[in-house]
């Protein structure tokens, strides 16, 4: 179960701008989801340990050699927007 | 009004001393053109993956062998995720609940953690070209995106500005010492926050807590923790409650302005990174980062007290900025130093030499640490006076060279006990009547005058206590 | 369908090999049959050969849109990546381009890899060879319908959650699914990082080992890669004589479409008259894979997806003046609603004060899925299930019910979870549309997987030559 301000809470989160019915229809249908994956709360899992990797390689590391960089054309060549060699945006402080 | 106590804990991210970035190949630099460092990983392009830099693990380890901390066998790193220009995949590879080191201490301070992780990208203002549709805009340079970073979290140990300074001079010390990182404050290769709170002095709970942002020389972090203690004081006394924010202290104005726009309460998801694989310390490494450990700051400052007899605070000063020390010890190993007392290198090193250097590092000024034991050894022999060798080594800062010649050359040998120096005596005393007079009825203060008229007129090469002697003679005292 | 394109990529190397068919014929003729694909197969189809010689004697590959391929569009099958051409080629299409076999083209796929129809591209639905009004499955669903149709003799698709299976089993072809860790994802727009595995779709058996053992292989720009123990051998199993296949007792059967049933008990009558011997299993929590994948791959991706902010690549929103309205309506216009329902569930379920109830539990009981597994694997050899409950549905028809949907992974999500190799074979029609048998073994079994199906695909004969009309 998830609730409209959740969903604007989450949508947020995630920096998403959601039309009014999809907030609607977001919020019925991840409601329907949510509700069978809360299945799992009925499991005993007291005591298991988690798994984020399934294969654990240890040390897989990098030794501390340079390699190329891109060309800075190339390095630039899909961004939307260029300004002085860099990657122009709209300044965070003029929020 | 009431007594508080402030309760100072600090976060210091280092940039570590690797070639390359923590999780891809791109070679470090400082001051390339913008965006000439980058790769698919480091610009967080689609189907790019992090691999973690072996050497940012191994300099991670000795801070925590440094740091007296536990060394984790096993830890993982997770993904703090926000948005920001600077962050190119939308979130940072940090450590999380298994950082590799815990525990620990330097000095009277506690560690808390040192965890790995990378660091953001620099986000520029575009100049009013540089605008969009009007409004600011701002550059980003992936650069420096990527660089190794240890961040350190102490406990909030620190009671006051002053020694939350002081205690910083000595992590840096040590970091300089471990060669893990060059600890460019300008360059912000070490940069710290101050979690700060006052609360009744005596009372056990702590007051709610404000983080002070990024200050990047001593003296700002000083002053800023100073002012914001005023701050939250002020605020208190005047019956207010201080409110958790993230604040930003200017060291012109030495105003405090509140950081982020608390619009939302931060929620980073932290969760472990798949596609890293746990970092597992070997043996090997771990013997790799022991073996490489040196002396560090603290233990040469106990050195220095115990086996040469400094005093503390001469001690300090010598081992804590690693380059003078060095100096000192060289001076002291030094052939023609055999002659030397340790104490009265000490002094002249930290006093007289530092005077003239300032913060430039002796060993690369025109001072060999030979030629300073050789003048302490000077003075030591009565070859020349203090004042005499304070003129030689103006000269050696100068044009270096050899302090017996320089004595030789200047004619700033100390006067033996002859005609000279009774001529110079009684030309003083000729020269000053009245105090001569004073001196006659017993008033001695006015030695002093004779002496200076004395010193003048022999460029300091009398001693002074020679030149007493020979008025009580003379005046029959 | 002309007689160079009836091969499959073996037989095509082999022609190739002894100078009875020139490398430059066989790319010509399958760059015409992909240029003339009406199923929406294909974003793009290349030109002339990039590789040749080697193994694969210029044998040409179609990609999956979401590998990385320098120069080339590569789009993950999003609105977002419209238009984006990468610096840099993923490490497992540059293996096999060194290995010999050319780019033919990229495939149409789910956006994201995030489906199991192929409905929710930015480049529209593909169409079913074998029924132009049904789906082919998905993600992979350019490839698998690609390789059916003939219009590519092999594919390259990614497996998340059965995105490989699923619509090899649609399509009537084969899907290899391999161990986590065996080939390398450097390059591949990622979906969930912890499931993502690339793998081969074939017309056959042979097929799929040849390209696997190509594909496999440590990568030191993937820290997860660790490749395979052994060499990939070519499968030559006639018998299952002393092999134990385990039939999953709690793996529920409700809402399996009979004729896929039909279709499963046949072949493991076939399978005991191989000499094999059928044993039921336990997998306690395989029933519970959909809940736990349906937590990970989501939040995994709702952080993979992060770096869509329209500032370094891809799409960025017109007119946008202040940073979060940049973000927030870039990403509104860039991303499909599938993964925007995706992206919110995975954010959700791992914002504080829900971690715990969702992400921490959902791991939990992944490693409770790979206990499962490796206990039954001391009893049986593999284990065999449908490889979905249902043939290809109709465009459309689940289109407003995502968990139906979601459903449909049912079999093939809990080896995803345990990261172990599975594979999906061709296994006759019911109701004239393809089912799929699926085999799933111990981590790095692939060998033995091979030649287990490989023995099965001969007994079976499965004739998939009407879809290639
Ligand atoms: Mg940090
Ligand atoms: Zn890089």
């Amino acid at each position: 179960m998830i609730d409209r301000e959740q969903v604007l809470h989450v949508a947020r989160l995630a920096r998403l701008e959601l039309s009014e019915d999809e907030v609607g229809r977001m919020t019925t249908e991840l409601s329907k989801v949510l509700d069978h994956i809360e299945k799992i709360g009925e499991l005993d899992l007291e005591g298991v340990p988690v798994t984020s990797h399934v294969v654990e390689v240890g040390g897989a590391l990098r030794p501390d050699e340079p390699q190329p960089s891109l060309p800075r054309d190339v390095a630039l060549a899909s961004a939307p927007d260029v300004a002085d060699g860099g990657f122009r945006v709209p300044s965070p402080q003029a929020q | 009004m009431a007594e508080y106590e402030a309760v100072i804990g600090l976060e210091i991210h280092v940039q570590l001393a690797t070639r390359t970035k923590m999780f891809c190949g791109c070679e470090l630099g400082f001051g390339e053109p913008p965006n000439t460092r980058t790769c698919p990983v480091c610009l967080g392009l689609p189907g790019a993956l992090p691999v973690a830099n072996a050497e940012a693990i191994r300099l991670g380890l000795m801070i925590g062998l440094a740091l007296e901390c536990d060394l984790a066998p096993r830890s993982i790193f997770h993904r703090k995720n926000y948005f920001y220009p600077d962050l190119p995949k939308g979130y940072q590879i940090s450590q999380y609940d298994e950082p590799l080191c815990t525990g620990g201490r330097l000095g009277d301070v506690r560690i808390h953690r040192v965890h790995l992780e990378d660091d953001a990208a620099k986000l520029v203002h575009a100049g009013s070209s540089g605008r969009i549709h009007g409004s600011a805009a701002s550059v980003v340079d992936f650069n420096r995106g990527g660089t190794p970073l240890a961040e350190i979290v102490t406990e909030p140990d620190l009671r006051d500005a002053e020694t939350a300074a002081e205690w910083l001079r000595l992590l840096r010390a040590t970091l300089k010492r471990l060669g893990v990182s060059d600890v460019n404050m300008e360059e912000g290769s070490l940069r710290c926050d101050a979690n700060i709170s006052i609360r009744p002095s005596g009372s056990q709970e702590l007051g709610t807590k404000t983080e002070l942002n990024n200050m990047n020389s001593f003296r700002f972090i000083q002053r800023g923790i100073e002012a914001e203690i005023a701050r939250q004081t002020k605020i208190v006394d005047g019956g207010g409650r201080v409110e958790q924010e993230t604040l930003h202290f200017d060291p012109a104005t030495g105003a405090i302005t509140s950081l982020r726009s608390k619009e939302e309460a931060h929620d980073y998801r932290y969760f472990p990174e798949p596609d890293l694989v746990p970092i597992t310390i070997s043996d090997e490494l771990l013997a790799a980062a022991r073996e490489a450990l040196p002396e560090l700051p603290a233990a040469r400052a106990r050195r220095f007290e115990s086996e040469l007899g400094l005093p503390a605070d001469t001690a300090k000063l010598l081992a804590f900025r690693t380059e003078l020390g060095d100096f000192y010890e060289a001076a002291l190993g030094s052939n023609g130093s055999h002659s030397v007392e340790p104490v009265q290198l000490a002094n002249w090193v930290t006093n007289e030499l530092t005077a003239r250097l300032g913060e430039e590092d002796p060993q690369d000024s025109k001072v060999s640490p030979a030629a300073i034991a050789q003048l302490v050894a000077l003075v030591a022999d009565r070859k020349v006076t203090n004042a005499g060798a304070r003129q030689v080594l103006d000269v050696l800062v100068q044009r270096g060279g050899d302090p017996a010649a320089i004595v030789e050359s200047e004619g700033l040998g100390a006067m033996e006990d002859d005609g000279a120096l009774d001529g110079a005596v009684d030309a003083a005393l000729a020269a000053n009547p009245d105090i001569a007079e004073r001196l006659r009825g017993g008033d001695m203060k006015p030695m002093g005058v004779i002496i200076g008229h004395v010193m003048r007129e022999t460029k300091g090469r009398a001693d002074g206590g020679e030149v007493t002697r020979l008025v009580r003679a003379k005046l029959g005292l | 369908m002309t007689e160079l394109t009836a091969l499959t990529a073996a037989q095509a190397a082999a022609r190739v090999r002894d100078g009875s068919v020139s490398a430059d014929e066989l790319f010509a003729a399958y760059r015409d049959a992909a240029a003339a694909d009406d199923l929406n197969a294909y974003l793009y189809v290349a030109e002339a050969p990039n590789a040749s010689g080697g193994d694969l004697q210029g044998v040409p590959l179609a990609v999956k849109d979401l590998f990385c391929t320098e120069g080339i569009p590569s789009q993950s099958g999003s609105k977002i990546l419209e238009g984006y051409r990468p610096p840099y080629t993923a490490t497992v299409v540059q293996r096999l381009y060194d290995a010999g076999a050319p780019l033919l083209g990229k495939t149409n796929q789910d956006e994201f890899a995030m489906g199991s129809s192929n409905e929710n591209s930015a480049f529209g639905p593909v169409n079913n060879p074998w029924d132009r009004e049904r789906v082919p499955g998905g993600s992979s669903g350019g490839s698998a319908a690609a390789v059916a149709a003939g219009s590519a003799p092999w594919a390259l698709g990614t497996d998340t959650g059965g995105s490989i299976r699923q619509p090899a089993a649609m399509c009537g072809i084969v899907g290899l699914k391999p161990t986590y860790g065996a080939v390398s994802r450097y390059g591949m727009i990622a979906f969930a990082s912890s499931l993502d595995q690339a793998g081969p779709l074939t017309r056959d058996v042979t097929d799929a080992a040849l390209l696997f053992s190509h594909m496999t292989g440590r990568d030191d720009r993937d820290a997860t890669s660790v490749g395979s123990p052994e060499d990939i051998r070519l499968p030559t199993a006639q018998r299952l004589d002393g092999i134990r296949l385990g039939r999953p007792e709690d793996l529920s059967t409700e809402g399996v479409e009979p004729g896929v049933m039909e279709a499963y008990e046949r072949t493991l009558k076939l399978a005991e008259e191989l000499g094999a011997t059928i044993k039921p299993c336990k997998l306690p929590h395989a029933d519970h894979g959909i809940s736990a994948y349906y937590v990970i791959a989501p939040a995994e991706a709702s952080s993979n997806l992060a770096r869509f902010d329209g500032v370094r690549y891809g799409l960025r929103a017109e007119g946008a003046t202040d940073l979060l309205s940049m973000y927030t309506r870039t990403r509104h216009d860039g991303f499909g609603p599938e993964v925007k329902r995706r992206i919110m569930l995975g954010t959700y379920a791992l914002s504080s004060g829900y971690y715990d109830a969702y992400y921490g539990r959902a791991q939990r009981v992944r490693t409770k899925i790979a206990q499962d597994f490796a206990n039954a694997f001391e009893q049986v050899d593999f284990i065999v299930t449908p490889t979905a409950p249902t043939t290809a549905f109709k465009i459309g028809e689940l289109a407003d019910d995502p968990l139906a949907m979601y459903l449909n992974d049912y079999f093939t999500v809990p080896m995803s979870l345990a990261g172990i190799p599975a594979i999906s074979i061709p296994n006759g029609l019911s109701e004239g549309r393809p089912t799929g048998f699926q085999l799933a073994g111990p981590a790095f079994s692939e060998n033995r997987l091979l030649d287990a199906s490989y023995a099965l695909e001969q007994a079976l004969g499965f004739d998939g030559s009407a879809a290639r009309g």
